[in-house]
């Protein structure tokens, strides 16, 4: 995992909002979802970025933005100093060659009528002319790589297990060589032992193969481990990000302050509930966030300003952006 | 401390058309009063089936409960006819779910359904179960709880929900509340909220705790007692300190290598676990975790090692733990 300072990604105000629609004949479309707003962060060329947030605060949504599988709504993703927004359909399925995306869900994400040579040979049908047996070997040259058995071509996703299922998605997404990687949540639906398995995979293939990761899951100490820098996300806003040690001993934001401190600790002398910071309440819904800054109903900081005033996403400290009135740099 | 639950060699298996599935291998146990008891493992190891075996709610057929005694408050459970177990289930052992969003009733209101429990178990009337209904929802910290109780489960959020769930199993002040995965389907933040509420309601109220999880972090934060399972059956016990400071057995020490702690230093490799759990259709005649463990020798294949109480009060089933205690203390 050596950084090297060049932007592969770079994600500028990008906006994702989803129209709620009511009533049948005349669908007014009377409110959005704002699911991704104004978002701007960098990729930087093989580092792992770690994207963490609760449930419906748009971090997987921010993914499928970037790969363009939703349309933004408004923000530019240049890519390599592309910007993809304006790119013609043709072109952006030639760049998607170098943008691949792993999934959350095993189960859901393979084809049940496949076998397993043709669901890692699909994105070789799409983006190259290697002839049959060109893609044969390409497959089991991927199946080896990711640990599994290079015979298991022709078999099924049933007859797998999850983890093994999830090796097959990191098969699909290798096949074209990319770029990056955006996985999204692909561990959590593993148990424990699979998941330190699939980590460790990820982990090996980036050092191999020189990818570069956006890292999205919900899990802290799973993120910490594996990213170099990490992005906090609350209602559709990043409000933190930092390098994955900076951000962990010295949070600027109350909210990433008490998603750390949420954190069971699997060891009893250091788990102590009595110092944990706990929220009030639930996150608020996306459709008609809180004026001011989004997290005013949960923050145990929060003055009149934070009422009033959106925060700006400023670097406080180098390299350090966060989104807070009350943020300061030690 | 007085015995609260003791469990006899429980067995319980389910008849399949692969053949019967040995959910649950033989495992004695007993709980104290007052208690806090955690039971982790992995999907499939029995967690759930047993404590759904202790409350009798194991479907028969497919489901059967083969050998042993639940022997509760002095009385076998298992020789209890279906009147005398009704009234023992939520009123001396309340059980809440992992999917709050299930184990509610969507068409009746949230305090409808508490007070039905109180009523029955308490022969309180419509308005005694009322106030007391409130008055429940008012100690799991649901705001507005004299509003809220009219409202219907589709009203209110997850943690809510699971807020509900918990002052319905709370009604009858249970000797024993078993929680099965009450916060796996929740966020972090709401997690440390309703781990808090329940571990304060148990110092309270002085009720023993079961709680199943497959997260390490929660029991060893809040758990007396930690029972490790592995393939239906327990393959170690002891307090907290003995699990997580001088773990004894291999698949436990593989567990722990699996969890990134949140201070580890950049570059650490996470240490899995490598396969799968066996069949439990086709269980293995030696130790169950023999194919997956890095201290397996040739005896540990051909005869299945029982739990043993090794140190005051750490049992362990491992035929080699004293080889390996001097690498699981830290």
């Amino acid at each position: 995992m050596n950084v090297v300072n060049s932007t592969l990604v770079s994600v500028r105000n990008l906006r994702k909002y989803f129209p709620v629609k009511r009533g049948i004949l005349f669908n007014r479309q009377t409110k959005f979802v704002k699911a991704v707003d104004d978002v701007s962060f960098d990729i930087y060329q093989g580092e792992t970025l770690g994207l963490v947030g609760e449930t419906g605060c748009g971090k997987s949504t921010t993914g499928r933005t970037i790969l363009h599988l939703y349309k933004p709504t408004s923000g530019e993703v240049l890519f390599n100093n592309v910007d993809l927004t304006d790119l013609p359909e043709t072109e952006l399925r030639n760049m998607r060659q170098r943008m691949q995306m792993i999934f959350q869900d095993p189960y859901a994400s393979l084809n049940p009528r496949m076998t397993v040579g043709s669901i890692i040979s699909a994105p070789l049908d799409v983006h190259t002319e290697d002839s049959r047996k060109e893609k044969r070997d390409r497959v089991q040259e991927l199946l080896k790589i990711v640990g599994l058995n290079p015979d298991f071509v022709n078999r099924y996703p049933h007859e797998f297990s999850g983890g093994q299922r999830q090796r097959i998605g990191i098969a699909r997404a290798l096949a074209v060589n990319p770029d990056l990687i955006i996985c999204d949540e692909p561990i959590s639906s593993l148990d424990v032992s699979i998941q330190a398995q699939v980590v460790n995979l990820l982990e090996e293939l980036q050092e191999k193969l020189g990818l570069t990761y956006l890292f999205i899951a919900h899990d802290l100490s799973m993120v910490r481990h594996i990213s170099d820098r990490m992005a906090v996300m609350y209602l559709g806003k990043i409000v933190e990000l930092a390098d994955r040690n900076e951000i962990y001993l010295r949070p600027l934001h109350p909210y990433t302050r008490a998603l750390m401190s949420a954190v069971p600790i699997p060891d009893p002398d250091k788990a102590s509930r009595t110092e944990r910071i706990l929220l009030k309440g639930d996150i608020p819904s996306p459709i008609n966030p809180p004026k001011g800054c989004n997290f005013n109903t949960r923050c145990p900081m929060a003055t009149d300003i934070c009422f009033i005033e959106e925060p700006d996403y400023r670097e406080l400290a180098p390299k350090h952006y966060v989104a807070c009135h009350h943020a300061k740099a030690s | 401390m007085e015995a609260l639950l003791k469990l006899n060699r429980l067995q319980t298996r389910f008849h399949t058309e692969d053949g019967i599935v040995q959910a649950v291998n033989g495992i004695s146990y007993t709980m104290k009063k007052g208690e806090v008891l955690g039971v982790v493992g992995e999907s499939g190891c029995g967690k759930s089936v047993h404590a759904l075996s202790i409350m009798r709610l194991i479907q028969i057929p497919p489901g059967e409960i083969a050998d042993g005694e639940i022997w509760f408050e002095g009385r076998n459970l298992l020789d209890l006819d279906e009147k005398e177990m009704r009234q023992i289930r939520g009123h001396d052992i309340a059980m809440v779910f992992q999917d709050p969003m299930t184990s509610l009733n969507p068409v009746y209101t949230v305090g409808f359904q508490i007070v039905e429990v109180l009523k029955l178990h308490k022969n309180m009337t419509e308005k005694e179960g009322k106030v007391r209904a409130i008055q429940l929802l008012d100690l799991v910290g649901i705001p507005d709880a004299k509003k809220r109780i009219d409202n219907y489960p589709h009203q209110f959020s997850g943690g809510m929900r699971q807020r509900a769930m918990i002052a319905m199993a709370l009604s009858c002040e249970p000797k024993l509340l078993i929680a099965d995965e009450p916060t796996t389907a929740l966020d972090v933040t709401i997690q440390a909220q309703i781990v808090d509420l329940v571990i304060k309601l148990q110092e309270e109220m002085g009720m023993a705790v079961m709680w199943i999880t497959h997260d390490l972090g929660i029991v060893a934060e809040m758990a007396q007692t930690i029972n490790v399972m592995y393939a239906g059956f327990i393959i170690e016990r002891g307090t907290a300190h003995d699990i997580f400071k001088r773990t004894l057995h291999p698949y436990t020490i593989g567990l722990l290598g699996s969890l990134p702690t949140i201070d580890e230093a950049p570059g650490t490799k996470l240490i899995s676990i490598p396969g799968l759990p066996p069949d439990l259709v086709d269980l293995p005649q030696g130790c169950p975790f023999y194919a997956r463990c890095v201290y397996r020798e040739d005896h540990c294949y051909l005869n299945r090692p029982s739990l043993e109480e090794v140190e005051d009060g750490h049992q362990v089933a491992c035929w080699r733990w004293d080889e390996i205690l001097p690498e699981g203390a830290k």
